[in-house]
């Protein structure tokens, strides 16, 4: 084998060792460096220029002011795309109480945390379904792009 | 000349790669979410106290990034490199640049565990509990309802146990936190005998049995067969709802809000529902559970006519929480869904 024939064998293995995420994290955490209402409005943008419909937003404040709590300022965020969201349910049923996505956020101080799950957890809802496999990474990648977008306050 | 260019070519990403590590971006991705983006604290302890950073070496640090608290939220970092993990403590560091790190020393400390015990009884006890397990919750207070305004952290954790040295202790104990509950001991009129004395039994903490493991793998949803038409099948539910205690809070089709109304598919549904006093307890103990809330339940219509029942499976979901506390109210869900669904589906 002559060296141009390696070479690209070569750089593919190097680039998916670099290209690796340096965490596999399942639980996706991100503190961006805004006041919860500027947090909402961005996380909102951020969704939809990723392609996603938000379809609600849950407030979970009832009753928390009640129990001491001293903020009123947590909220999910459920979106999804919509055909997306009717296709996989018909073949993957069990997907359903999973769909829509959904993140979390709340307020700390002057900085508004978010949550959500790595979606590839669910890998195992059907493994040999390789297009489901392929979304579920989709939805991880667009995830951590939101994710890293709040936390960079861009 | 090709095996030149095929070196360059190699060389030219390890380069990037190997530019040092910037600490500042690495705390800010995997730390500032728990700790704060200036160490603040948050979930997480505060790490940029003088106090703190006057008592922890460098090893204390390298060792809790690498082992992570398990239990306690915090994850162990082992997919970091060591250079990536030396720049986050080299940013920790800079945090309070005029203080030198003490010296990482793993020597033991000699001391009696017994007299030790006695003391910690009457001198820790009450703040990071009796086996020490820390207080309920964790980190800095912000708008949640807690003991303290920064809640004492498990000394019998596995994490903390292999990253303290007896000399860390030992520092902590005579130095206390100022700007934190955690008081030193030197000023409460302790012995150095008497410190001593407490880190063995601190040391002893970390070898009780019954010590926390995540919880075993879990399947991701929780499903029944439903004989009854969807109609009759979401009216059980509520029912089943108020009769185990929760409050109906919403009942719509699967794609409200992704379809114009009247668009939506009629096979699906989805049953909100909630406790108050159970959320904001889950709350307190971890502010990352809204992923939980609303409690919610999903009736589908299959392709071959059936109705099935499911949710998620809060035991599934409690393993990435790393979360000791949230696991019992995890398995105390877990038994509610189960319970609706059976009921609704009988
Ligand atoms: C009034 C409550 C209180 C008392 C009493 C108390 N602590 Fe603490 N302790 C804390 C808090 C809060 C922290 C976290 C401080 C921080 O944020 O840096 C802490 C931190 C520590 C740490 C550092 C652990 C870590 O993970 O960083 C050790 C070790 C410790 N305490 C041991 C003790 C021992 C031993 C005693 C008794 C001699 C004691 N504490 C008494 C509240 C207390
Ligand atoms: C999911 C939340 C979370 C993340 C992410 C996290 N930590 Fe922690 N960390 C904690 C908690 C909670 C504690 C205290 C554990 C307890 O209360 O028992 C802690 C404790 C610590 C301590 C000990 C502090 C003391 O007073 O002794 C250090 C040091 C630390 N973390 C550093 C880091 C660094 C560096 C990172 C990023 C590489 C990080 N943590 C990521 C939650 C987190």
């Amino acid at each position: 084998m002559s060296h141009w024939q390696t070479l690209p064998f070569v750089l593919f293995l190097l680039l998916a060792a670099l290209g690796r995420p340096v965490l596999a994290d399942d639980l996706l955490m991100a503190r961006a460096p805004h006041p919860f209402p500027e947090a909402m409005l961005d996380l909102q943008t951020a969704i939809a220029e990723h392609g996603y419909h938000v379809s609600h937003v849950q407030r979970v404040d009832v009753g928390l002011g009640r129990s001491g709590f001293k903020t009123d300022k947590y909220r999910i965020v459920f979106f999804g795309k919509a055909d997306e969201v009717r296709e996989l349910l018909q073949r993957h049923p069990a997907l359903a109480p999973y769909l829509p996505l959904k993140i979390t956020l709340f307020a700390e101080a002057d900085d508004t945390l978010l949550t959500t799950f790595d979606p590839t957890m669910l890998t195992r809802l059907a493994p040999q379904d390789a297009d489901f496999i392929l979304r579920l990474k989709r939805w991880k990648n667009d995830l951590r792009s939101i994710f890293h977008e709040m936390r960079e306050g861009d | 000349m090709r095996l030149a260019l095929l070196i360059l070519l190699l060389a030219l990403p390890l380069a990037g790669a190997l530019a040092a590590p910037d600490g500042a971006r690495l705390f800010r991705e995997h730390c500032s979410a728990c700790h704060g983006f200036d160490g603040q604290g948050g979930m997480g302890l505060p790490l940029s106290l003088p106090d703190f950073l006057a008592v922890a070496d460098d090893a204390y640090l390298t060792r809790t990034i690498r082992h992570g608290r398990p239990g306690r939220l915090m994850p162990a970092f082992r997919e970091l490199g060591d250079s990536q993990v030396q720049a986050i403590v080299g940013f920790i560091r800079g945090l309070q640049p005029g203080i030198p790190a003490p010296p990482s020393n793993d020597e033991p400390v000699a001391g009696d565990a017994r007299r030790g015990a006695d003391l910690y009884r009457k001198h820790c006890q009450r703040c990071h509990g009796a086996d020490g397990w820390g207080g309920r919750g964790t980190g800095v207070t912000f708008s949640r309802p807690r003991d303290f305004p920064v809640m004492p952290p498990a000394l019998n954790n596995p994490g903390f146990q292999a990253a303290a040295s007896d000399r860390f202790i030992r520092r902590t104990l005579l130095h206390g936190r100022r700007g934190t509950p955690m008081p030193s001991f030197r000023e409460r009129g302790l012995s150095e005998q008497d410190v001593d004395d407490i880190v063995r039994y601190v040391r002893q903490l970390g070898r009780a049995p019954g010590s926390w493991r995540p919880p075993a793998e879990q399947p991701p949803v929780l499903m029944f067969d439903s004989p009854y038409s969807l109609a009759q099948t979401v009216a059980n539910i509520k029912r089943a709802v108020v009769g185990n205690n929760f409050r109906t809070v919403r009942v719509q089709p699967l794609e409200t809000g992704l379809r114009p109304p009247g668009e939506e598919s009629p096979g699906q549904y989805v049953i909100f529902f909630c406790n108050f006093e159970f959320a904001n307890r889950a709350l307190g103990l971890d502010p990352r559970v809204g992923l939980f809330l609303p409690c919610q339940i999903t009736v589908l219509k299959t392709a071959d006519g059936g109705v099935k029942v499911m949710s998620m499976n809060p035991k599934f979901m409690s393993r990435i929480y790393n979360n000791r506390e949230l696991d019992e109210a995890c398995d105390e869900m877990h038994d509610l869904y189960l319970s609706i669904m059976e009921e609704a589906t009988l």
